[in-house]
């Protein structure tokens, strides 16, 4: 088993270094963004208040209490990313390298972008916040504070991780893999049933 | 007949129940987590001591589970013994909901499903979503929370089969809708199936379903048999914890059944993820309290 520790901007090589089942531990800035975000972001198509190239995007909208100014993070966890599955290739578009998510991606357009673009989706356990939130350092900036809580989010974060590789840039695909044997073993049971 | 009285005292409890299921995981699901762990092996098996490690953390730190604080539901049983005023009640539990929402700085995760705008209070028209129930005695009230994240809720399935399709055509939508689910909804899940009924019913079912401690079967020998059943197949699907592979894609299953109309068949799925938050209380109408879930 092979572990990597990566800081943000990640590079098309840092990447493609990553195998399916490997494990991944980040440190640095992180960006935190879900469905409105990314509504806003690409289909209304508002810029990104920060440079995309070779980030770190989570799928998450955390709890914070506003004390004076500052955000502070009170539970951080991982949303399902299947529902912004049609964002990846767009984020991937504006240089995004890699996405921390739960439940992994399934569009076929999305599969094959993290080919051509060099990214990787990294399987964070969901629901797991309380333990995420202990590797959130501090919510460095806020943006697009009228989404609340779905605004784009700054984390700076200590060796995140273990995240799994679930699916590489090569077309390894940890989830596929696993729904392909449960589809197997479906239609097995389904000729019991229609005896 | 006692009317019933403590209505401030019910507000104080629809709150502290809201956060308390989010802190706090339920003894019975603790107990399967740590089960389900031991008999895992390589990833599954790191997943699960994260799962269970996790679940320390939130409880030593007095934070949130899972930072999804859900849809807010609450299942309200009505002893018969009891005078009570239902417009009160949802009142209660509403402003319950929104004082919690503000102290514990919860996120709000409620919003119009049109304009999609967020009030900032976990509340709005129809939230929280209250069930009521009659009891057939009971000089009190139980008060039931279970705020329903939406990974798991957006795995919700619904199907009118035909009688001829029978208990086969059942076996097979659940064990189908739970791999449709695959990863998405954070296995291992606790299955729950609603059978018979209208839709409306069916689907509540389902949901009632998931209130239920694992490792209680359902009273009746036939439907636990079922349940028993459904959970085999289920786990020998192998999707396995975060969906990542493994021998658990759910702890259990549990069914609830109404009777139904003699040319419908009509089954719902409703999945809850590994956290399986819930939290009740019993209130009597003179204010006295009892922890029951």
């Amino acid at each position: 088993m092979r572990a990597f520790e990566l800081e943000p901007p990640l590079s098309e090589e840092q990447v493609r270094e990553l195998r399916v089942g490997d494990r991944v531990y980040i440190s640095g800035l992180i960006l935190g963004m879900r469905d409105a975000t990314l509504i806003r972001l690409l289909d209304h198509g508002q810029p990104s208040p920060v440079n995309l190239q070779g980030q770190v995007v989570l799928h998450t909208a955390p709890n914070v209490r506003k004390n004076g100014e500052v955000y502070v993070p009170l539970s951080v966890g991982t949303t399902t990313s299947a529902r912004m599955d049609r964002f990846t290739r767009g984020l991937l578009d504006l240089g995004v390298r890699a996405i921390i998510g739960k439940g992994g991606l399934y569009r076929e357009d999305s599969l094959r972008a993290l080919q051509e673009k060099g990214g990787v989706y990294l399987a964070i356990v969901g629901g797991a916040a309380a333990w995420e939130t202990s590797k959130i350092e501090a919510i460095e900036k806020v943006f697009w504070e009228d989404l609340m809580p779905e605004c784009l989010w700054v984390f700076r974060v200590r060796g995140l991780g273990p995240l799994f590789v679930g699916i590489d840039s090569h077309g390894g695909n940890l989830y596929r893999e696993i729904l392909v044997q449960a589809e197997a073993k479906l239609a097995k049971l389904k000729e019991l049933w229609e005896r | 007949m006692r009317q019933f009285r403590a209505y401030d005292h019910l507000q104080d409890w629809a709150g502290r129940l809201y956060r308390q299921a989010l802190v706090q995981a339920p003894k019975d699901v603790v107990l399967a987590l740590a089960r389900t762990r031991d008999r895992e092996k390589g990833l599954a098996r790191e997943i699960m001591e994260l799962v269970v490690n996790n679940i320390e953390i939130a409880e030593a730190n007095d934070t949130l589970i899972c930072q999804d604080t859900g849809l807010p539901i609450y299942w309200v049983k009505v002893g018969s013994g009891v005078a009570l005023n239902l417009h009160r009640v949802v009142e209660a539990i509403r402003r319950g909901v929104e004082e919690a929402t503000r102290r514990f700085a919860l996120r709000s995760s409620v919003c119009h499903p049109l304009s999609r705008q967020n009030p900032q209070t976990n509340t709005g028209l129809g939230v929280p979503v209250v069930h009521f129930e009659a009891l057939e005695d009971g000089d009190y009230i139980e008060i039931h929370a279970l705020p329903k994240g939406s990974g798991s809720e957006n795995q919700t399935f619904f199907t009118m089969l035909d009688p001829a399709q029978g208990l086969n055509g059942v076996k097979q939508f659940v064990v189908e809708s739970v791999l449709r689910a695959g990863p998405k909804g954070c296995p291992p899940y606790v299955v729950g199936v609603g059978l018979g009924g209208s839709a409306d019913l069916c689907m509540w079912l389902a949901k009632k379903a998931l209130f239920r401690k694992i490792g209680e079967p359902h009273p009746d020998p036939e439907v636990a048999a079922l349940e028993k059943e459904l959970l085999e197949y289920i786990n020998q699907l192998g999707i396995g914890p975060q969906g990542l592979g493994g021998h658990t894609t759910a702890m259990a299953v549990h069914t609830e059944y109404a009777y139904t109309h003699i040319s419908q068949n009509p089954v719902a799925v409703n999945l809850q993820c590994w956290r399986g938050l819930r939290a009740g209380v019993r209130l009597y109408w003179d204010g006295r309290e009892e922890v029951v879930a």
